[in-house]
């Protein structure tokens, strides 16, 4: 489980958090909304440790982290998988080594193992024939998908997925929704997190929805609570319109 | 508002500006030294990255070998057509192995093969760093509980502090034979004369200053490279501030630090 207990977060005189108080779940999928700059991605980096709260708490697998130093934040960011907004492969690495780079930096095992370990996760993302390829072979949907192999071959416990549909035409975006969906059900400790502008496709494959706003916690509700919610703000959230009570920077 | 005020508040917006201005640079040169000592603790911290040093002891030394080669030599030999054409005057020539050796081991290779490596090795290692960089390939690093110094830093600077003495060498050995192909064949110097010459006045004390230049221009290279890489911000923009930023400071800093290690040099000696 992952908590946050009154978390802010400030930049310079900008608050991007303030007072969060969130729960995630553990082996759910949890989806993160809200719009450009409400702090989605800034709550995520907290959990990995690579943002500091101003003020507050987080506690990520019952360990506080806010205090950690770099040495037990590697140890925390080892059961973390992430697939970043633009898939962040290393271009001067092969798919292969891309995918097998997290089990070479923490894990001694043999070649034989490595391969098998590389070669499943490409499967699990329908990519079985690409370990020898570069990144730069590969489509933006492929890339995506070589990037969530990295971030599951080795089998963390919480995945956070940043984003990972934006700028996607809707069938790789359905493909990488069910690929989510598909890695939780194979994997029920499971903890995902996923941060998304979509906000229909965010509420078909999430257990429980996150809606940020003015850095705090609008609404964290089951999917069915979000579509019958009469909270003006995300009404206007899920209607896409511009004129309603919500603020704009 | 009086005049008055408007000149005291004109001067002290001027305190302001300037009294900022030194504190991001003592902010900055603070981050640096601190980058310094997290990049040498890296060196000796496992994992021992032993690949990627010598990629990169290939990409630094191997890939630059060709261009090292032919400045070598054209510029043993320019060095040689300059000197020779003074010491003609005062019947001199015979000393122009001499003089070249000493120029070379002491000053120009050290100098100019530091500024080729941080002209080609370096601006490449910081657009390569400040790509990864906006681009999030550091942030997925750190991500994956991987340091980006231990990764990408180490390696380079290692192979920097072992290749750019090699490549110094091979500048000198390179800019005396290009001495003696002026001296032998344009002045007629005698064979046997000029290596006598040449041997009895070059010291290897000659040639070891230039090799500590170069341990020192190799680690300065790396560091600012890597330094500059990994501050970049922005998208291609940002990759090219960086580099144009990276090279021009690692040519200032190589200046000044041959001139404070040639002094030292000279005083200690």
């Amino acid at each position: 489980m992952i908590r946050f207990e009154n978390i802010t977060k400030q930049f310079g005189d900008f608050k991007v958090l303030d007072g969060l108080n969130l729960e995630i779940p553990k082996g759910k999928i949890t989806v993160i909304i809200g719009k450009s700059g409400e702090g989605k991605s800034v709550t995520i980096k907290h959990i990995m440790g690579l943002l500091k709260p101003t003020l507050g708490r987080v506690i990520v697998d019952d360990e506080d982290i806010t205090d950690y130093q770099i040495e037990d934040l590697k140890r925390i960011r080892k059961k973390i998988g992430m697939l970043f907004q633009h898939a962040a492969l290393f271009d001067s690495l092969s798919v292969f080594d891309n995918v097998a780079f997290p089990v070479l930096e923490h894990e001694s095992i043999t070649v034989a193992e490595l391969k098998d370990r590389v070669q499943g996760a490409l499967d699990m993302v329908g990519l079985p024939h690409t370990s020898q390829k570069f990144p730069s072979e590969l489509s933006t949907g492929e890339k995506k998908r070589v990037g969530l192999a990295r971030a599951i071959v080795h089998k963390p416990k919480i995945i956070l997925y940043d984003e990972p549909t934006t700028g996607m035409d809707p069938l790789v975006s359905e493909m990488i929704d069910e690929l989510i969906v598909s890695v939780s059900e194979q994997n029920p400790e499971l903890t995902s997190i996923v941060i998304s502008h979509d906000l229909k496709a965010a509420l078909d494959i999430s257990d429980n929805a996150v809606m940020l706003y003015k850095g705090k916690v609008q609404l964290a509700a089951s999917p069915d609570e979000f579509r019958n919610t009469d909270d003006p703000v995300i009404r206007q959230f899920f209607s896409g319109k511009v004129e309603g009570p919500m603020e704009f920077m | 508002m009086s005049t008055s005020e408007n000149s005291l508040n004109a001067v002290e917006l001027g305190i302001s500006r300037v009294g900022s201005k030194i504190l991001g640079n003592v902010a900055a040169l603070g981050s640096l030294v601190l980058f310094i000592q997290e990049t040498v603790r890296q060196i000796f911290r496992p994992p021992y990255r032993g690949r990627l040093i010598l990629q990169q002891m290939e990409f630094i030394g191997n890939q630059s070998l060709s261009i090292v080669l032919i400045c070598g030599f054209f510029i043993g030999a320019a060095v040689s057509l300059q000197v020779g054409t003074i010491f003609v005057i005062f019947g001199a020539e015979g000393m122009l192995g001499a003089a070249n050796g000493k120029a070379l081991s002491r000053e120009l290779s050290p100098l100019i093969t530091g500024f080729l490596l941080a002209g080609r090795g370096g601006a490449s290692m910081t657009a390569e760093i400040a790509s990864m960089k906006v681009n999030e390939q550091i942030d997925a690093m750190e991500a994956m509980a991987v340091d980006p110094i231990n990764y990408l830093v180490a390696p380079r600077v290692i192979a920097c502090l072992f290749m750019l003495p090699l490549l110094v060498s091979i500048f000198n050995l390179v800019g005396q034979v290009a001495s003696v192909i002026v001296g032998v064949f344009i002045f007629d110097i005698d064979q046997g004369a000029f290596f006598e010459k040449m041997t009895s006045i070059v010291e290897p004390a000659d040639i070891w200053s230039g090799l500590q230049k170069a341990v020192i221009f190799g680690g300065i290279i790396a560091l600012f490279a890597c330094r500059f890489g990994l501050s970049a911000k922005g998208g291609a923009k940002g990759v090219g501030q960086a580099t144009t930023n990276s090279v021009v400071t690692m040519l200032l800093v190589l200046l000044l630090v041959d001139f404070v290690t040639t002094y030292v040099q000279i005083v200690f000696a």
